[in-house]
């Protein structure tokens, strides 16, 4: 909407890897509406607070219904519209200080549940919008302004975190690659379960991990990077572990149960148990 | 002597029948149309442990458990101890003789409970046998009571009339057993059942089932003492399709919840005690800034922190009012008697849905477990109210006029980003001074139409005003009574509606020269906020973890009363 709000001032900095991720949901969202049918309307993204989460304002084209809510509480929130309206395509939005520091206690909770929503989350590394402090996904020693000294805590492995806590469905990306990100995303918004698209996004500002994710030949840098082998088992929770345990940083998808219920389903036959009573019919029985 | 009230507490260990016993006799009086009403305690700890419950039947309505007691029942030896100074002169104990000998009282009588029980080959009709003593005790017609128990065990089984007959024997036991000792404390007149129908429970049920009446259809909870049973109880009854209900991980997810799902049209709602409404502040704040529709249960226990998990306070009033930063004020509607509870809740979502923001419907720990006896709702003149829905679907802007306006549901036209940000019409974030200043009117604005609580006021003409709030009420008026018929000079006025107040009784409270505020908590919150808004308000406050003695406010009233008479010479 900012194209055409000139009282909204936010910008990402150039080069931002923010500007990816949103060309690529707005495509992702696009396309389902053209392959589904399913309206721009019925698409709600909820958003952290942090730069990323600013995303759901700067979405061009038909809007989206949007949530900008408080730090670290956009799965709760996303639960709450997706229970509320299982016909809605929900998106969380948030950066990895959102995601993985004030907000973690959230993902396991969803994870159990199977909660069908799709949580695209951006690694920088950094808190961005705070003016660059260390995140959970900072590598030790980094210096950063609030670590002045060098981070004293080991970093945050996210995807095998989400393995652990059970997400159904788990991917890797790179913002820079746009198409491959918009496809990634069609794909988690489809799976009936909880997803995660966990997106390297770097802050040019703050943290600019491109060279070191891509790698750099001239410099002698090898890319942590690397794209998961077509061949890899991704029904298969064990194959999905031993690659991550080679290091660096897959891209592709890593994980993906489709055999588990999802929130709405454990809902519905839990609903099926109970002999609902209507309120006339509680307080006849409490008559005197 | 003729009574027209009685009172009994009900005390020992925790699992000897303690609770079922009181509750027994407010169904027992209620069913044979007597007014009744029930204070519960809690043992802290999860078997066992020390615990007392007290009921107060009367011909008139109860308005307060009573202070001294009538009738104490003893389970134990420890109860003895720790109660019989509760007793009035009169008072007699009933005790369980298979516990304890108390042989130096000329007014206690002690009864074999569970051994009676057992030669009737009911053994789980002790607490009948406690309750024909009772009625032998004030002189209480069996075959009123034949008739309570018939009606109670007429539940369609081929055993029903052996129980039956055990009950209605186990009484007669108790009954024989005072007989013996030939002790009484007086007749308790009859009392006849009113001309409508009646049902009784406690606030806790009360709550819930206003709130399914309203039509909330989102519940999330996280269990705490003492909102627990509004949470388990939506989790049995509330399931439904296109109804939602789940005990979720914490309180900061219950709210934030809450905040999507009001956000995607539902009437959501969750409960919580002090400790859950620290924890959902920023949440509370986001559905205010945003103009989300929500309820927020919270039914007050004692102290800061964990404090007093099974007492009653009235401590929460401030930061349920002002539960977050920035500059918010909560509507708050706190019931003070079951029945209101039941009414309470239906306004407090009716409130959320017209106004679009968090309400706080604010309990008690007294009011949550008490039993009472209430007109039954006749739900088809209790109007359920839905929020204003957008339907323009030519760039309508959600915060663009400076009221109330119809709100775009996701799914529908009006696309817009509900923002806890400060925003501009379509929800983008925005830092400029007139938008800031547009958007605080517009969210203050909002609260006028609210304005439409109802409240009671006697004895206006009087210069001092008795003004008490929540489960307070029910002491207080009782207090009150007693002063007018001793001839002091004060008035009465009472609303539920602590947030936004009824302008008519405000405008009243400000012309007294006196305003006295009975509550439990230590700095006297309600007056505080009374006096922000320019009443002249004092307070009265006990902060013990139990409700007030009415004797104890009578005394407290009058030492106000008379220095203010003082000031005046
Ligand atoms: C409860 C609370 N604590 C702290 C903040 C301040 N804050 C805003 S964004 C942010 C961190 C943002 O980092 P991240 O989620 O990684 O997003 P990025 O800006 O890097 O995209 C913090 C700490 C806040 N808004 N709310
Ligand atoms: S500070 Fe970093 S994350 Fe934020 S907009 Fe700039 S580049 Fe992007
Ligand atoms: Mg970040």
């Amino acid at each position: 909407m900012s194209a055409k709000n000139p009282e909204y001032d936010f910008k990402w900095c150039p080069g931002c890897g923010d500007f990816g991720v949103r060309r690529a949901l707005e495509s992702a969202i696009q396309q389902r509406h053209a392959d589904t049918g399913i309206a721009i309307e019925n698409n709600v993204v909820v958003a952290g607070i942090g730069c990323s989460g600013n995303m759901v304002h700067l979405l061009e084209g038909d809007q989206p219904f949007g949530i900008h809510g408080v730090h670290g509480r956009t799965l709760p929130i996303a639960m709450g519209v997706k229970m509320t309206n299982p016909d809605l395509n929900v998106v969380v939005v948030a950066g990895d200080g959102d995601f993985l520091s004030i907000g973690l206690e959230h993902i396991g909770p969803q994870a159990g549940r199977n909660l069908n929503v799709c949580a695209v989350v951006m690694d920088n590394g950094v808190y961005g919008l705070t003016k660059g402090q260390s995140s959970p996904t900072s590598e030790i020693g980094m210096i950063t302004s609030s670590t002045p000294y060098g981070k004293v805590e080991e970093k945050t492995h996210p995807l095998s975190l989400y393995l652990t806590l059970g997400v159904s469905y788990i991917a890797s990306a790179m913002s820079s690659k746009v198409k491959d990100l918009a496809t990634t995303i069609v794909d988690a918004m489809e799976h009936p379960g909880f997803s995660i698209v966990h997106v390297q996004s770097p802050c040019t500002t703050y943290n600019d991990t491109y060279e070191l994710l891509k790698g750099s030949v001239k410099k002698g840098i090898e890319p942590q990077a690397w794209a998961i082998p077509d061949d890899h088992n991704s029904s298969d929770i064990r194959a999905a572990s031993d690659l991550l345990s080679r290091g660096g940083i897959p891209l592709g998808l890593l994980y993906k149960d489709t055999t588990r219920p999802d929130f709405q389903s454990r809902i519905d036959s839990m609903t099926n148990m109970s002999g609902s009573k209507s309120t006339q019919d509680i307080l006849d029985m409490l008559a005197i | 002597m003729d009574k027209d009230d009685l009172i009994v507490r009900f005390a020992g260990e925790g699992g000897q029948g303690v609770v079922t016993s009181a509750e027994g006799l407010a169904q027992a009086a209620t069913q044979t149309g007597y007014n009744a009403q029930t204070f519960a305690t809690f043992p802290s700890q999860i078997l066992g442990g020390p615990t007392w419950t007290q009921t107060r039947i009367s011909v008139n309505p109860v308005l307060s458990s009573g202070d001294e007691l009538d009738i104490l029942v003893c389970f134990n030896e420890q109860a003895y101890l720790n109660h019989s100074n509760s007793l009035s002169p009169e008072g007699v104990i009933v005790y369980n003789s298979a516990e304890f000998e108390l042989t130096d009282n000329d007014s206690a009588i002690g009864i074999d409970f569970d051994e009676l029980a057992k030669s009737t080959g009911n053994t789980r009709a002790a607490n009948m046998v406690v309750i024909g003593a009772l009625a032998e005790l004030v002189s209480m017609k069996q075959d009123i009571l034949d008739e309570f128990v018939t009606k109670k065990f007429t539940r369609g089984r081929s055993n029903d009339q052996e129980i039956i007959e055990s009950n209605i024997k186990a009484m007669g036991l108790g009954r024989n057993e005072v007989k013996q000792r030939g002790i009484s404390i007086g007749q308790l007149n009859p009392s006849k059942k009113p001309d409508y129908e009646q049902v009784l429970m406690n606030g806790n049920l009360a709550i819930s089932l206003g709130a399914m009446h309203a039509g909330v259809d989102f519940f999330a909870g996280y269990p705490i003492s003492p909102a627990t049973p509004i949470l388990l109880f939506m989790e049995k009854n509330l399931p439904a399709k296109g109804k939602f209900v789940f005990q979720v991980s914490s309180e900061i997810e219950s709210i934030t919840a809450l905040v999507g799902a009001g956000f995607a049209g539902a009437k959501a709602m969750t409960s919580t005690a002090g400790p859950g409404l620290s924890l959902m502040s920023e949440g509370l704040g986001l559905a205010w800034m945003a103009e989300i529709p929500l309820v927020v249960v919270n039914v007050q226990r004692g102290g800061p922190a964990t404090g007093l998990p099974t007492k009653t306070e009235q401590s929460d009033l401030m930061s349920t009012m002002f539960p977050a930063h920035g500059d918010i004020r909560l509507p708050v509607i706190a019931p003070g008697s079951v029945e209101e509870c039941f009414h309470g809740a239906v306004t407090a979502v009716n409130w959320a849905e017209r106004y679009q923001g968090p309400v706080i419907l604010m309990s008690e720990m007294a009011l949550s477990e008490r039993n009472q006896n209430m007109r039954k709702p006749d739900l088809s003149k209790i109007p359920v109210e839905k929020r204003l829905v957008n339907m323009d679907t030519n760039g309508y802007q959600r915060y663009g006029q400076s009221g109330v306006s119809p709100m775009p549901i996701p799914g529908g036209p009006g696309s817009y980003v509900a923002n806890g940000s400060e925003h501009d019409g379509i929800g983008d974030t925005t830092h400029l001074a007139e938008r800031h200043v547009q958007m605080t009117h517009r969210r203050w604005n909002k609260i006028k139409v609210l304005e439409d609580g109802d409240f009671e006021a006697e004895f206006t003409d009087s210069a001092i005003a008795l003004v008490p709030w929540g489960g307070t009420k029910g002491p207080a008026r009782e207090a009150f009574d007693s002063l007018i018929k001793s001839g002091a000079d004060i008035g009465w006025l009472y609303t539920m509606f602590l947030n936004p107040l009824p302008p008519d009784m405000l405008a009243l409270l400000k012309q007294k020269e006196l305003v006295i505020v009975p509550e439990l908590n230590y700095q006297g919150q309600f007056s505080m906020v009374l006096r922000s808004l320019g009443v002249n308000a004092i307070s009265i406050t006990q902060y013990t973890g139990l409700p007030f003695k009415v004797k104890d406010l009578v005394e407290r009233v009058t030492e106000q009363i008379e220095s203010y008479k003082q000031g005046n010479k």
